[in-house]
């Protein structure tokens, strides 16, 4: 066994997590098939979208969803409470 | 399977073997500290409740939450130290405990005459009590009495692939041994409560799991709390979601059939997992589950946490390496080998489970070395 990058929990996901550091412009394996180059930096235990994401669009981690896309997200991209909102527990929906 | 551990006359089994001195009520803090700290081996703690008139759920959780903490079986011997004009009688709160055979002691401050009589009368009593409890020895008990409690503070997105589904693999080993598993913090449910009432062992149990959370929810948007917005430290560890941190936590509870629901501090009628309806608080809920009959507890960690339990030992399990490496006074097992590669989630589950049965034959965990012993009531509004 060795440490990997990035880690996809579930083959529905559309985002995956950084288990390093990762910087902009790497090549993260996925899956088998599937490589995502990052558009920007990914801090350790933070999430990237697998592929374009639009918004409105649920993020979808553990093969559920987490929230929902404020904005629409490229793929490569750190998804965080910039760009993603929760859907539950909030009083204005 | 086997462990060595302590039984009681009603025939419970504790992991350890405290004197503990519980005041009913905040003007008797001191005098209970006076006392537990006077006693070699004895455990005190304090708290801001029991005076005046409070609203009804809210006395009756208080008051079960005392006698439950006080029966639990970890506690071999009880005092319960009270001032004598409070709601929280600190002689019914001792009748509530004793029910369970244990020796238990009443000292009223305003009856023996002040406090220097009522820490004298303590100290006396509790003396007596220690010299029994000391002469107490482990006895062969089943792994099937143990309840465990499973408790997560400090998350961050690695809790969720590392250390909760690690716990998970623990807890369906106790389970598979007859033994039983509290899942508790109803607000990190949300989110998650379909998968959860899809493992109920029927619609009634199912359908309780999804009114809890939907208490919580609402209950959290009357009052103000915007529950969708995580604590700054899961933010910044990379959690963005409510429901992101939902799925993460339910995974501490494995994949047993849920049998039961239980409110706050009630002690479960069933064996297997158990959800109790506590607050999103590490030690509000972990005092429910304690008041509940757990004796050990388990707490997943992302980002450290020092918190332990007066009566109970509590296992930390961290989900990342640099936690661990920042804050191995207060972490017991690192499950971040899963992340980094070195170990999986079953081998690292299988490490708790061992040390779950090491802690009950005695061995202590970090925060009982440091002497930590956290202790709050969640006091409802209503």
């Amino acid at each position: 066994m060795c440490k990997k990058e990035g880690l996809v929990l579930h083959e529905k996901d559309n985002v995956g997590t950084a288990l390093n550091d990762l910087t902009a412009g790497s090549k993260i394996p996925v899956t088998k098939n599937q490589t995502i180059t990052l558009t920007e930096d990914i801090p350790y235990g933070f999430k990237f979208s697998l592929h374009d994401i639009a918004r409105g669009e649920a993020i979808i981690k553990y093969g559920e969803a987490i929230g929902q896309a404020k904005d629409s997200i490229k793929a490569g991209s750190l998804v965080h409470i910039h760009n993603t909102e929760g859907q539950r527990a909030r009083g204005d929906l | 399977m086997i462990f060595n551990g302590f039984k009681r006359p009603d025939q419970s089994v504790g992991v350890r073997n405290h004197l503990l001195v519980l005041p009913s009520v905040v003007c008797a803090n001191d005098t209970a500290r006076l006392i537990g700290q006077q006693l070699q081996g004895a455990v005190y703690v304090t708290h801001e409740h029991g005076c005046g008139a409070h609203y009804h759920s809210s006395s009756d959780q208080i008051r079960r939450t005392m006698i439950g903490y006080g029966s639990n079986p970890n506690v071999g011997a009880c005092i319960v130290v009270g001032l004598g004009c409070e709601t929280m009688d600190a002689e019914e709160i001792a009748a509530g405990i004793a029910k369970t055979g244990k020796p238990v002691a009443a000292i009223v401050i305003q009856k023996v005459g002040g406090t220097i009589k009522a820490v004298s009368q303590g100290v006396q009593t509790g003396q007596k009590m220690l010299a029994e409890l000391s002469a107490q020895k482990r006895q062969e008990c089943d792994l099937s009495e143990l309840i465990f409690a499973l408790e997560c503070g400090g998350s961050d997105s690695n809790s969720g692939i590392s250390a909760n589904p690690a716990l998970g693999v623990a807890s369906d080993l106790l389970i598979g041994e007859g033994g039983s598993s509290i899942l508790s913090e109803t607000s990190e449910i949300v989110g998650a409560e379909h998968l959860m009432a899809k493992r109920a062992v029927n619609k009634e149990v199912a359908d309780q799991i999804l009114e809890i959370v939907h208490r919580a929810e609402q209950e959290g948007v009357k009052q103000g709390l915007d529950m969708s917005n995580l604590a700054p430290g899961n933010r910044e560890g990379g959690l963005s979601t409510v429901e992101e941190k939902s799925l993460g936590n339910i995974h501490k509870g494995g994949t047993s059939p849920v049998q039961e629901v239980l409110e706050y501090a009630f002690k479960p009628s069933r064996k297997g997992l158990i959800i109790m309806d506590t607050p999103g608080y590490d030690v509000e809920s972990i005092t429910a589950m304690v008041a509940g009959g757990a004796q050990v507890i388990a707490f997943t960690t992302g980002r450290g946490t020092p918190v332990g339990c007066p009566v109970a030992p509590v296992i930390k399990i961290c989900s990342n390496s640099d936690t661990y490496g920042k804050m191995q006074d207060n972490i017991d097992i690192n499950a971040g080998v899963i992340i980094d590669g070195l170990s999986t989630v079953q081998e690292v589950g299988q490490q708790i489970f061992q040390e779950l049965v090491d802690v009950s034959n005695g061995k202590l965990t970090k925060a009982e070395q440091l002497g930590f012993g956290d202790f709050s009531i969640y006091r409802p509004l209503t």
